[in-house]
């Protein structure tokens, strides 16, 4: 089974936003944006850049027909300044020009006089002095201030996750045109072709309808062009609209950099208790999220943390506080794991630290804790079908977990400065997105005379291979090959009201929409196969492989024959399927229902070497078991698991958003900003489908599988503490990710380091 | 004028010959399956293969197009993925498919120019090589496992066809065009590249205050202010290109690249560990293109070419058209990007000493990520040694200085000494005493302090690996 989009690629003809020559003329924008981190615009000054020839607008608030409001959840962003800025990149004005050399000379001609005030960069400092996205948010199970006496011994401390560029290969981009009727169409490079169309609505004062959004592919997204690709769009939208004539805007990837936001930055504290035994009795946590200068997606996010609290493990009493922290940062965003990673990761550190504490080995805390079928998550859902321990089980025997140890213990004894260890990451993650509304979809299905079929759906692809499920689906359904099958553009105009593609939940959603929607044809075509072969049942009507069977008989009828008959006797080739998730609800106010249509579960083994001399590092392995279900795409399937494990290890391990003290991106290009090249990457990875694990709320009977994967790399951090711990045991840790290769070497040297001479 | 052929294209343009290759391949040409990532040479996705008629064959390198003046593919031939294309997938490319090689599929052409780039130019295949073609792409979706999947499987469908014995690489391509691995024009390619070469160029309106190298770091640095200027591109001067030996030393032209000092077997045979440690100079891309003068004049507190070369001793020969100087290379360095060089002077040659005797010479570098990637800090040693002492001792120190640092007192308490584990702790203390790093993306100063005294003791850990040991490492005072 292969992915057809990949055929394109590898011959270098899949099309980018950026790709797209459909115009005689078209003009380039570029962005000016705030270079202090808060303060008051007292003026802004665009003479001299208008005074630059080939420049034909500059555009500032003023210019904003609409709303000047690009908020989601709350509305609370402007798309460009006003009065004020709130962090370094935000934009301030656009500039129109002939080419983008121009666009861009001129943007640097604008002088803008801003008087600063006080910034807040970091979360805690927010939560103190009340700077708040929304108030603070609980999740609790069982009583845990009653049950802290129960526990043998209790644990504290303080955790630090980093935020992570998306590094999308394509940056963000859009290219917008008017139409007739005083329309415009955008191509976007947008996960939420709808936000983008109901954001430019807005903003543009226009009826929705006349905004058509089309989305081809995307470059990557993971989340980064879940909400933040909307203000590119709305900006050449409007461009467009009053230049009449195509803008394109693609940021640089230095501006994407500095300008879009990241992963949220997250400090916790917790409090673990436990029995003698291993047995968790309670688990408080507080994280403040850094959330940056506005709501974006955060409060989803952090319900979401919420959600992931106690990841793989059951625990009687939880008390988890989330802390949504407004600061003078770009706003943080949607990024795989979507909040639930920065949970994880504060819950394997509490194990980690009562591990040492209890004098039991992690991994043996780990698997004592697990969760089973009927277990209560903190938000009031129990786990059905709980696939936590024979994914565990299945892993330290298929990969031989004893011997593996074995082997280690043996070259640490033998080597001085390298040392090697492993960690254990198991992961349940719940499917469905929290909001529950969002949970729907539809699918435009038609099949021409001549049998070929064409789908439209909610879902835009961006590498995760949705569309080659959902030709497999449909392939399934009516039994004709893949090649006769073609996936369209994800547009606003033949599928309206789009939840983003996001969540995981692309395939599942739009794989029921264009399921069923296939499901409606093909009860037709049977019923006229009934018809034409004079039986009465037309259930003992099967279609196999482009020919219809009847009481499971081959017949003359052909799909292609049946296809044409259907449309010379007036049945219609086309269906539109609507699919909402069913049995989904939760209760915001109590913070209890059944959030989730279920569970993904998994586990991994990371080895490591660590350079205990260099104070560097290197990935040896990372095998896995997971749960998929029933697989849709094997080849699609492997990939999404490798390509979000490395991302995971990407950013426990090198990398690094470093801001100085006024707030400006440091790590603001791909020479300061690392991600894994292919010596970063494990040198090995396996993984293992677990077996015999159908499930019965996703399309023949498959699983999600965007996000679970990337919290598998949350073990490299362990696995790389649990190396230096070897080199220097008794070792004082602080759970500081990233990992980097300066804080190993500081912690390994932090007596050596205070008496360095600076 | 500029010329050279583009696929299957002569192409003639007078555009500035700072122009941009990849503007000139996207815009100019439509040509859009090459892509911009990040402009920097650091994400691979606007790989380019140039050939270069050379010594009766077409020698292509890898190239990151997006930090290409076109003047500098004057009279070459430049590959796009589009050039690579037949009428079917080639093993490299159906091996992407098959093993999920590709996901979003805005770096995969740049992957697959590199390993075409690979096949086309060794007749002999190594997995291992191959990654190392694509050192310089990155890609965001796969974690790299399904590229390296079909690499084996590319790798191993080619080897089937048992065209790796062949002897030279006119009949190899020859072979490879007949299964279809690369399109058929390829076989004209020399005959065209010869005639172009033959056409007398007319001189460009050059701009002496533009000399590009390589154009890896001025292209970064310096977009805006070299588009529209007709550069001059030093390394398309033949005479600024050879590696030779004279006597006792080695002289290497300013132009050389990194990749022509890894294949020299000159150096190779003198020094054949430098090889390995330039695997950790940027990338396959960048160090086809980026020249050792670059490196040099670039001033870089942390280039590794530069650090090799100060611990080697090496000094350069500087020109001015009129008159030339010989100056040691760890004297050229004034301050920050500030050098002991006329504005009208350029580093013809750098000259490097053969060794005599035994000699130990090592390079240690770490950065936030091994490859690809600038250092937090380096470091190289080099000293000769005879009956357990050390002379000629000279170590270099990057990312801690200002400039490019030679540790001389370091080097200095070393000098026909006879080592122990006390005397490497001196030293790398006394390292500590020469330095002032500051705080930056790649590190802390406390960092950068403390991760030197570390790839000190890495030197001495590698060739005496008896005098240090865990237990005295963290011993500060001696």
């Amino acid at each position: 089974m292969i992915n057809f989009d990949s055929i394109k690629h590898v011959r270098g003809e899949s099309q980018f936003v950026y790709d797209f020559i459909p115009f005689e003329k078209v003009l380039y924008a570029y962005v000016f944006y705030s270079p202090v981190a808060h303060g008051i615009i007292k003026k802004i000054n665009l003479d001299n850049a208008l005074g630059i020839p080939g420049v034909r607008y500059i555009f500032t608030y003023k210019d904003i027909t609409g709303e000047n409001q690009v908020g989601g959840i709350i509305q609370d962003e402007v798309l460009l300044a006003e009065n004020e800025v709130d962090f370094i990149g935000q934009p301030i004005a656009l500039v129109v020009a002939d080419n983008f050399l121009t666009a861009k000379h001129a943007a640097k001609l604008i002088k803008c006089d801003i008087e600063e005030l006080p910034s807040i960069f970091d979360p805690r400092e927010a939560f103190q002095k009340g700077s708040l996205i929304i108030p603070p948010r609980v999740f609790s199970l069982g009583d845990v201030d009653e049950a802290w006496k129960e526990c043998d011994v209790i644990v504290e401390d303080r955790v630090e996750s980093g935020s992570q560029e998306h590094l999308y290969l394509e940056t963000q981009g859009s290219i917008a045109f008017p139409v007739e009727n005083e329309g415009i169409k955008i191509f976007s490079s947008t996960q939420n072709p709808t936000g983008v169309q109901r954001v430019a609505a807005r903003v543009l004062n226009m009826p929705m309808n006349k905004i058509e959004v089309d989305v081809l592919r995307i470059g990557g997204g993971f989340g980064g062009k879940e909400d933040q690709a909307t203000h590119w769009a709305v900006l050449t939208a409007m461009a467009a609209k009053k230049l009449q004539t195509a803008v394109k805007l693609i940021l640089p990837r230095q501006e994407d950099m500095r300008i879009t936001g990241k992963r949220h930055p997250y400090s916790t504290d917790f409090k673990i208790g436990l029995k003698k035994d291993g047995k968790i009795v309670a688990y408080e946590v507080t994280y403040y999220q850094n959330a940056g200068a506005a709501a974006d997606l955060s409060p989803a996010i952090l319900e979401r943390t919420l959600f992931h609290t106690t990841n793989s493990y059951y625990i009687p009493n939880v008390r988890a506080t989330a802390i949504s922290c407004k600061t003078n940062l770009p706003p943080f965003t949607a990024f795989r794991g979507f909040g639930g990673p920065q949970a994880m990761f504060v819950m394997e550190c509490a194990l980690y630290k009562a591990s040492q504490v209890l004098g039991i080995d992690y991994h043996q805390l780990q698997k004592i804790n697990l969760l089973k079928d009927g277990d209560e998550f903190p938000y009031g859902q129990r786990a059905e079908n709980c696939r936590a321990k024979v994914c565990y089980d299945s892993l330290e025997k298929i990969y031989k977990v004893d011997e593996v140890k074995g082997r280690i213990e043996k070259f640490n004894n033998q080597n001085r400065f390298i040392k090697k260890s492993y960690s254990i990451m198991p992961v349940c993650f719940g499917i469905s997105f929290t909001t529950t509304f969002l949970n729907q979809a539809s699918a435009l299905v038609h099949v021409y005379t001549d049998g070929s079929v064409s789908i439209s759906t909610a879902a835009v692809e961006m590498g995760q291979g949705v569309n080659a499920k959902l030709i497999n689906i449909a392939s399934r359904v009516f039994s004709i090959p893949p090649t006769r099958i073609k996936l369209e553009t994800t547009n606003t105009t033949r599928i309206a009201n789009t939840s983003p593609t996001a969540a995981s939940k692309g395939s599942d959603l739009n794989g029921f929409a264009t399921m069923e929607a296939c499901q409606a044809i093909l009860k037709r075509l049977k019923k006229l196969a009934a018809t034409e072969l004079k039986i009465e049942d037309e259930n003992q009507i099967e279609f196999k492989d482009e020919v219809v069977y009847c009481k499971g008989e081959k017949t003359d009828l052909t799909w292609n024959k049946i296809v044409q008959k259907a449309y010379v006797n007036r049945v219609s080739l086309s269906a539109h399927a609507f699919h909402a998730t069913p049995g989904l609800y939760f209760d915001r106010d109590t913070s209890k229902g059944h959030p989730f249509a279920y569970h993904v579960y998994g586990t991994a083994l990371i080895e490591v070497t660590v350079d205990c001399l260099r104070g560097t590092y290197k990935l040896d392995s990372v095998q896995v078991v997971h749960d998929l279900g029933e697989t849709l795409h094997p080849v699609v399937d492997k990939g999404q698991i490798e390509g979000g494990i490395v991302q995971g290890i990407g950013w426990m391990t090198m990398e690094e958003i470093i801001y100085d003290k006024r707030g400006k991106l440091i790590t603001d290009s791909l020479s300061t900003y690392k991600i894994p090249d292919v010596y970063g990457a494990p040198e090995k990875i396996e993984i293992h489908f677990l077996e015999n694990a159908p499930n019965d709320f996703g399309p023949f009977k498959s699983k999600a599988v965007g996000e679970p994967p990337f919290m598998y790399g949350i073990g490299a951090f362990f696995a790389i503490l649990k190396a230096m711990n070897v080199f220097r045991p008794g070792l004082e840790i602080k759970f500081i990710a990233p990992m980097t290769h300066e804080r190993v070497l500081m912690t390994l040297y932090s007596e050596v380091k205070e008496k360095v001479r600076l | 004028m500029t010329r050279f052929i583009l696929n299957n294209e002569l192409v003639e343009t007078g555009l500035p010959s700072g122009y941009v290759l990849l503007d000139f391949i996207r815009k100019n040409k439509g040509l859009t399956g090459t892509k911009e990532g990040c402009r920097e040479g650091d994400c691979g996705a606007c790989t380019v293969l140039v050939g270069e008629y050379h010594n009766t064959e077409i020698k292509y390198i890898n190239v990151n197009s997006c930090l290409m003046p076109i003047g500098s593919v004057n009279g070459k031939h430049v590959v796009t993925i589009e050039g690579l294309n037949t009428n079917k997938l080639n093993p490299v490319q159906e091996a992407f498919v098959y093993e999920g090689g590709t996901q979003c599929g805005f770096c995969t052409s740049g992957f697959i120019v590199s390993l075409m780039g690979y096949i086309i130019t060794n007749i002999n295949y190594k997995f291992e090589d191959a990654i190392e073609y694509i050192s310089g792409n990155i890609c965001r979706c796969t974690g790299y496992e399904g590229i390296k999947r079909a690499i084996w499987r590319a790798l191993n469908e080619i080897s089937k066809l048992k065209i790796n014995s062949l002897r030279n690489y006119e009949e190899y391509r020859i072979e490879l065009v007949k299964y279809e691995i690369i399109p058929d024009y390829f076989l004209t390619i020399k005959e065209k590249l010869k005639q172009l070469n033959s056409i007398k160029q007319e001189d460009l309106k050059i701009d002496r205050n533009y000399l590009v190298g390589g154009g890896t770091d001025l292209y970064v640095q310096k977009l805006e202010e070299l588009v529209d200027k007709n550069v001059i591109i030093i390394s398309n001067d033949e005479s600024y290109r050879e590696i030779f030996l004279s006597g006792k030393e080695i002289y290497i032209g300013g132009g050389c690249t990194v990749s022509m000092i890894e294949s020299s077997e000159i150096i190779d045979g003198y020094y054949p560990e430098l090889k390995d440690f330039l695997k950790l100079f940027g990338s396959k891309q960048i160090r086809n293109k980026a020249t050792v003068a670059g490196n040099i004049v670039n001033a870089s507190p942390i280039g590794d070419l530069t650090n090799m070369l100060i611990a080697l001793g090496a000094k350069i020969i500087l020109s001015s058209g009129r008159e030339k100087r010989t100056l040691s290379l760890k004297d050229f360095y004034k301050g920050y990007k500030n050098l002991d060089k006329a504005p009208d002077e350029l580093i013809e040659s750098i000259i490097i000493q053969i060794p005599e005797g035994k000699y130990l010479f090592n390079f240690e570098k770490v950065s936030r990520r091994i490859y690809l990637d600038i250092a937090s800090v380096n470091s190289s040693f080099f000293a000769n040694v005879e009956n357990g002492y050390l002379s000629n001792v000279r170590i270099s120190a990057g990312g801690v200085a200002p400039i490019p640092l030679y540790l001389k007192k370091t080097s200095k308490l070393l000098e026909n000494v006879h080592l122990n584990s006390e005397l490497i702790l001196e030293a790398a203390n006394t390292a500590q005493r020469e330095i002032s790093p500051i705080t930056d993306a790649r590190g802390s100063a406390e960092y950068k302090s403390l991760l030197l005294r570390q790839l000190i003791l890495a030197h001495f850990q590698k060739f005496y690996s008896e005098l240090v040991k865990p237990e005295i490492i963290f011993q500060w005072e001696v």
